[in-house]
């Protein structure tokens, strides 16, 4: 059923769009709890949250990623554009890979975060959380580039965990010499599919791109494929907690979007995200780099680290304190985590307490109707939180 | 390739201006003008108000031949004879004019300081705040009923101070045309008097050079000259370069390079043109496309064999018979289109200055004239020419031009590089001055882009042949450099 995505538009009293996974995904979701994900329906939890997360770390997991906000650009000058607009170098990304980038407004503050993949010398395809196409065609003035929003036109499935290789190499593609971040395309009855060895889990795990008609054909494939391997349809629930324990960050979330902000002081740069490692300087010009460089010269204000939180309690939305005194911070992602067996967090913390020396969570834990006030003392920590070795070795373990 | 201190696009008024007060203070300028002679679009104008005095004495423009005639007083045509010098003239409404004028010119005395000053941040960290206090403890010097007045008029526009102040209707027709003078606005357009206030600021009386307006440009040569400027003519620069993200210097005929570039050329033709995308942020090169550039003025002039029959040819004439008549002459302007009956001033250059055995010529700023017509550019300018040549002959008896020229706003964005025709490189309007004029980023003449300045009209105090923005500029750079 691809009516209502040819349409674009919906009635009123269904203002959500329906992805073209939907008419499985409805009948996957026995408790029928969506969320609303950039003007989709987004199954939240399909049966069982513990189940869908064991099946990320476990076995294998499906993730319909349709919803994601898509940008095709293409051009002669499109390397170009994108080290205009982006904080990384898309120049050196080889055609048939994919990075990790941000992208900035002039004062050098995170608009959002994103994947980029190069298909071609001058076609790159943008993913993200966030709408923006004003911003990337106003950056595009100047330049013999096109920006085209395609998020409707490709439809994308996430496939996740240890057995994620073994479910496509049942399902009858030769994926075993796909490295991290890179791509390949194969034939899917009678069209092409575009499999990228990327995710959002921290885990073994692809991605797949194609054309919205195949959506189902595909989804009922992998589904028959990975019968035997626990393969499982999962929500954004689980799929959240498998990526605090990546130690990945999400637009609105772990940091406000500096053209969503309503407050000065909201808006966070690349330096402040942790991002600072991206950041190509001698490419040249980018949008925010003059910025950036002063912040670089004047020290940032904030910093983004993980925390390892004592106890089980999930630290999210607690305040952070120097000393137990004075508040230096916020968590914005937290979660016990099964896979560590901590309870990890993810903060905005003042950049002079980053090393995280005498710091203090307050964490107000409901106990049938009770608060309880916990004031416990939490490790800065490094991110990736959880980071087995099976996320990167190729070809593939056999699980 | 030719090396400098400092390297200033534009050889106007403005870009003299900078280079002179640079060589000034010892630094080596080069001056690179596009066209075959200076003065840029100083052959638009026939009048002008003071020469900024800091240019007036820094540059001993005197001294270089800088001269005047006495103030031009102004007639006004159409019915009885009624002239006007400053705040005097005839009629039952004498009085009450000499009152406006007077309120106006203490406004003006209280605002004119802003012109000389770098336009203040909307921080708290580098505002000259010293000076900043001592203009708005200026503007309370006016005693509270003043003071009263002022805020309450500020933002006003021109017609309804003329309909609250007086009753004769062309002295009302004299302000509405006076204040929307090289605007895109018609006098009940918001914060007209802003624009009169600003020209009064500039200067209370109107002038012309002895020799001609082409004077200033010979003056202000031999000022920069004398100063230590090299001045390169037939040089348009094409691009600035920039390495190690500064701007190190131009291509034009040559390749030159200097740690610090003036662009006296308009804000959005510096950033859209000779920059472009790659060295900007997205946001802010996207945002300089839309420094609001529109102008509404036609310039006329007309080769005469004999001077017409006016009693007296050597001074201003203006040709606004009501505020009426200047609001219905801007209205199809808003559509592109070719007023009937536009408003105009003149005057007979000729007779300040006689040509030996030469044609009279009477030079003229008409409105208002569509800066993107409707009909195209050829038909509106015909129709603009036959209805003005209409209006002139109505009322000024014996004109027999042998030749006709008129200048639509097009015309002069292709000969003078002023985007829309705007005389100001960018409107002069409330929302495009002080601090946000071209752009909030740069309206302290530092661009985003280390090593370039902005010192044309686009900057504050904005434009007329006054070089204030360009001195300016130039104090900006000798602070930081």
């Amino acid at each position: 059923m691809t009516a209502p995505i040819q349409m674009g538009l919906t009635h009123f009293q269904t203002p959500l769009l329906q992805s073209p996974f939907h008419p499985r995904l409805a009948a996957a979701n026995k408790l029928n709890r969506w969320g609303p994900w950039a003007g989709y329906m987004a199954p939240l939890c399909l049966g069982d949250m513990d189940m869908e997360y064991t099946a990320i770390r476990n076995g294998a997991s499906l993730y319909d990623l349709c919803p994601m906000v898509k940008y095709r650009i293409t051009g002669p000058e499109s390397p170009d554009y994108l080290n205009r607009l982006m904080i990384r170098n898309a120049a050196k990304l080889p055609v048939g890979s994919v990075h990790y980038t941000a992208w900035c407004d002039d004062q050098g503050q995170v608009l959002d975060d994103g994947t980029l993949f190069r298909h071609g010398l001058q076609d790159y395809l943008l993913c993200c959380q966030e709408r923006h196409l004003p911003w990337l065609q106003a950056s595009a003035r100047g330049f013999d580039v096109q920006v085209a929003e395609v998020t409707q036109d490709i439809a994308a499935l996430s496939l996740q965990g240890p057995c994620a290789a073994s479910v496509l190499t049942q399902a009858g593609w030769d994926i075993s010499a796909l490295r991290p971040f890179r791509m390949m395309q194969l034939p899917f009855q009678g069209g092409e599919i575009t499999i990228s060895r990327t995710g959002f889990t921290g885990d073994l795990g692809y991605e797949l791109w194609l054309d919205p008609d195949l959506a189902l054909p595909l989804w009922d494939h992998l589904m028959q494929a990975g019968a035997l391997y626990g393969l499982r349809p999962i929500g954004s629930d689980a799929l959240n907690l498998a990526r605090v324990e990546a130690g990945f960050i999400i637009t609105n979330t772990d940091f406000i979007p500096a053209d969503q902000a309503l407050r000065e002081d909201r808006t966070r740069s690349p330096l402040e995200l942790g991002l600072a490692w991206m950041i190509d300087w001698d490419k040249g010009h980018f949008t925010g780099r003059r910025a950036l460089m002063a912040e670089g010269v004047r020290g940032s204000d904030w910093a983004l680290v993980g925390l390892d939180v004592p106890g089980n309690v999930s630290a999210e939305g607690s305040i952070l304190y120097h000393a137990k005194k004075h508040e230096v911070g916020m968590v914005t992602s937290a979660a016990w985590s099964p896979a560590t067996k901590r309870s990890l967090a993810i903060a905005q913390i003042q950049s002079r307490y980053r090393m995280g020396d005498d710091l203090w969570v307050e964490i107000y834990a409901l106990r049938e109707l009770h608060y309880v006030k916990l004031m416990l003392q939490v490790t800065v920590v490094e991110r990736p939180f959880f980071n087995p070795a099976r996320k990167r070795a190729t070809p593939p373990g056999r699980f | 390739m030719p090396s400098c201190d400092a390297l200033i696009i534009g050889g106007g008024t403005n870009g003299l201006a900078a280079a002179t007060r640079l060589a000034l203070k010892g630094r080596r300028v080069t001056l690179l003008e596009s066209g075959p002679t200076l003065g840029g679009a100083l052959a638009l104008s026939h009048t002008m108000r003071d020469m900024d005095a800091r240019v007036m004495s820094g540059m001993d423009l005197a001294r270089h031949g800088l001269n005047f005639h006495p103030a031009l007083q102004t007639t006004l045509l159409g019915g009885p004879p009624l002239t006007v010098q400053r705040g005097k003239t005839t009629g039952p409404d004498a009085a009450a004019f000499a009152a406006l004028h007077a309120k106006l010119t203490a406004f003006a005395r209280v605002l004119a300081p802003f012109r000389a000053l770098t336009p203040p941040r909307l921080t708290t960290k580098g505002n000259e705040w010293g000076k900043l206090a001592r203009l708005g403890f200026g503007i309370r010097t006016l005693g509270q009923q003043d003071f009263r007045e002022f805020l309450r008029m500020i933002l006003i526009n021109i017609a309804d101070t003329a309909e609250d102040e007086l009753s004769d209707d062309r002295l009302k027709g004299l302000l509405a045309f006076d204040a929307t003078l090289g605007a895109w606005a018609g006098p009940r357009s918001p914060n007209t008097l802003i624009l009169l206030l600003n020209q009064l600021a500039t200067g209370a009386d109107i002038q012309i050079p002895q020799g001609g307006m082409a004077q200033i440009a010979t003056a202000m040569e031999a000022s920069a000259r004398a100063a230590g400027v090299t001045i390169v003519l037939n040089a348009p620069v094409t691009k600035i370069l920039i390495e190690n993200d500064r701007a190190v210097g131009v291509a034009a005929n040559d390749t030159y390079r200097a740690p610090v570039t003036l662009s006296a050329m308009s804000p959005r033709l510096t950033f859209q043109h000779l920059i472009g995308p790659r060295h900007l942020d997205a946001g802010f090169f996207d945002r300089t496309r839309f420094i609001r550039s529109r102008g509404a003025t036609a310039k006329l002039t007309l080769t005469l064999n004999s001077p017409p029959d006016l009693p007296d040819l050597q001074q201003r004439f203006v040709i606004a018979p009501s505020v009426d008549a200047v609001e219905t002459a801007f209205n199809p302007v808003k559509y592109g289109e070719v007023p009937d009956n536009p408003v105009m001033e003149f005057v007979f250059p000729t007779a300040f200055d006689p040509v030996h055995d030469g044609p009279h010529t009477l030079s003229a700023n008409v409105q208002f004239a569509p800066h993107d017509p409707k009909a195209g550019l050829e038909t509106a300018r015909a129709q603009m020419l036959a209805n003005t040549l209409k209006v002139l002959h109505a009322h000024v008896p014996g004109l027999n031009p042998t030749d006709v020229k008129l200048l639509m706003p097009q015309d002069i964005e292709s000969r003078y590089g002023m985007v829309g025709g705007n005389w100001h490189h960018g409107e002069l309007a409330v929302e495009q001055m002080l601090f946000l004029r071209p752009l909030r980023e740069t309206a302290q003449y530092a661009t985003p882009l280390p090593g370039l300045y902005l010192a044309s009209a686009g900057s504050h105090p904005g434009g007329g042949i006054n070089g204030a923005a360009g001195w300016n500029a130039a104090g900006k750079v000798l602070e930081a450099t």
